[in-house]
């Protein structure tokens, strides 16, 4: 972050008055100050707080039973099993098309690029309903699918399309700037140096962003394990088979059971703090290896 | 990715000596093809489908035309209220120095990272008018919970990074020296602001408003549980689709869900216009 700030510390009224031309007075610093702690206290702080201080409301044991129990367990088995298959397919389409399309120069390239973030202006339940429309009973491919006994909807394959349909910009997102800056100086050296395409992918290219790759990643698992929407159109709801957390919890909130809704949230949220600590540390530590935009 | 030589000659392409075009790309248009083109334009087809009287039957249900009211009114409120908390946020997280201010700089990313379920609970159980803020505002007989209002609260949260992390990168890039010239040539700070800086901001303010905005219509995990999902009055239009979903009411969910896409699409276009008009104002 470039440091453009005016020292909010200036000690001598003179070094104040001099700095008041470029930046606001001390009542409007302090007023836009208690606005912005106030903001971000009620609609972030507060909320995250409330989860916790619900999960635990009755203490540890009421807290572990809602977890061990066997339904939130099968919801945190089959949200790590569609993260661990989505995840690594947007990794490698996200990789693919960052070298194809920062790597080189064809015809129709902004469109591509147009095409990849197509998923973030879908809502994710219409994410969700166009698989429903794709495999659904009224659709072609439904009575063959049927015949076949084939289960994609209502079932973990529908699941997993659907977390990959919103996750999948993600990775592609963030190398694709970050690897059009870096251009193709490296790599051609690589190649005259007689390494091959794959050996010069492996030892220049990959060291080179794997800070943003990992950035890329972690914001990609954070949706793929939390996505509600999409998924919960597509799952069918049934408790321990096509239930993940998001849902589980969802379910657990509309029978009352509110310690048990909140331990399985608290899990979430967790794993979004955790998130947003590692997103911080690689935006401090390696920011100039992260693609210069941040968020998304 | 691979050791095949590139192919050379490629009327489409500029020659180059790196090579996986063909595989890379290749691989990147049949997944993009297989999860996103095929199944949008499914939903494309089932609407061809309707024939024009179903959808125009469909558009003017008076159930439809509510939800998407609802959505697209809560939205716009929302995201309002975070083009101008948003841009303080972003205002102060750049140019003052106050102790948290990494911490708030990281945290103003938790709507991106907290799954939509846990925010829409949460918000709920706060709001709820026994809750911690909706039981301070039972006595001024505010009720957040449960109304339209409450949509408002979810997609403010949802919304505020998006304006945040459009404007901050900006604010940051401003020339500290056109602010010392304004003040030179003797305007006051709030002359400054509002002649000099903001039109500056405007475009990024705008882009991070569409963006916020697109997001809310489509929102829906964390809406639905502080809604109260009452028809006509706080009845979203994807909670519509999904109704309609479970009804087995193909032709509906996909007409609202058509209608929807449509609109946001716009949303799209105007972002990208926006943006192609700042950057030939601004350069």
């Amino acid at each position: 972050m470039v440091d453009l700030s005016f020292t909010a510390t200036t000690g001598t009224r003179e070094a104040g008055h001099r700095a008041s031309a470029v930046t606001e007075g001390r009542a409007t610093r302090w007023t836009v100050l208690a606005l912005v702690f106030a903001f971000i206290a009620i609609f972030l702080l507060l909320p995250l707080i409330l989860v916790f201080v619900e999960a635990f409301r009755r203490g540890w044991g009421p807290y572990l039973d809602a977890i061990v129990e066997p339904d939130s367990l099968a919801a945190i088995r089959l949200t790590l099993l569609v993260a661990a298959i989505a995840v690594p397919l947007n990794i490698v389409f996200g990789v693919a098309a960052a070298w194809a399309i920062a790597k080189f120069e064809f015809k129709g390239k902004a469109f591509l690029t147009t095409l990849i973030d197509l998923p973030f202006s879908v809502s994710p339940v219409i994410s969700g309903l166009v698989y429903v429309l794709l495999f659904g009973s009224g659709s072609l491919l439904g009575p063959w699918l049927k015949s076949h006994g084939i289960e994609i909807l209502f079932a973990v394959p529908g699941i997993v399309l659907a977390t990959i349909f919103v996750t999948f910009p993600f990775v592609a997102r963030e190398l694709i700037p970050l690897m059009q800056d870096q251009g193709t100086g490296d790599e051609e050296a690589a190649l005259s140096l007689g390494a091959n395409g794959w050996q010069t992918f492996c030892h220049v290219t990959l060291p080179n962003i794997k800070w943003g790759l990992l950035y890329g990643v972690l914001l990609c698992n954070a949706r793929a394990m939390g996505e509600f929407g999409a998924v919960s159109v597509v799952s069918g709801h049934i408790r321990g088979l096509t239930n993940t957390m998001p849902l589980h919890v969802e379910i657990l909130y509309n029978e009352y059971n509110a310690v048990g809704a909140f331990a399985v949230a608290s899990l979430l949220a967790g794993l979004a703090l955790v998130t947003l600590v590692l997103k911080t540390i690689l935006e401090i530590r390696y920011g100039h290896a992260i693609a210069a935009s941040r968020g998304h | 990715m691979t050791t095949t030589p590139a192919e050379t000659g490629w009327r489409f392409r500029q020659p180059s000596v790196i090579p996986g075009f063909g595989l890379t790309l290749g691989f990147a248009l049949t997944y993009l093809t297989l999860i996103i083109l095929i199944p949008l334009s499914g939903l494309v087809w089932h609407t061809a489908a309707l024939g024009w009287s179903d959808f125009w039957a469909i558009a003017t249900d008076r159930r439809t035309i509510r939800a998407l009211e609802v959505s697209f009114g809560t939205a716009l409120i929302a995201a309002l209220v975070n083009v101008v908390f948003g841009t303080l946020v972003a205002w102060a997280l750049v140019r003052y120095r106050f102790p948290g201010r990494r911490v708030i700089d990281a945290m103003v990313d938790l709507p991106f990272a907290l799954p939509t379920a846990v925010a829409g609970i949460a918000l709920t159980s706060l709001y709820a008018p026994r809750g911690w803020i909706g039981s301070l505002l039972a006595p001024l007989d505010i009720k957040v919970a449960y109304t339209p209002l409450g949509i408002v609260i979810a997609l403010v949260f949802i919304g505020l990074p998006f304006v945040v992390r459009t404007v901050q990168p900006i604010i940051e890039e401003i020339d500290k020296e056109v602010e010392e010239a304004a003040a030179t040539l003797g305007a006051s700070r709030l002359q400054t602001i509002s002649r000099v800086l903001l039109p500056g901001l405007a475009p990024a303010i705008l882009t991070g408003f569409a963006l916020a905005f697109a997001r809310g219509v489509g929102e829906y995990g964390s809406v639905i549980f502080i809604a109260g999902n009452l028809p006509y009055v706080s009845e979203i239009a994807p909670l519509l689709i999904v109704i309609r979903l479970e009804e087995y009411n193909y032709p509906a969910a996909t007409g609202i869900a058509t209608i929807m896409l449509a609109l946001s699409f716009l949303m799209l276009l105007v972002i990208n216009l926006i943006q192609t008009w700042s950057r030939k104002r601004y350069g």
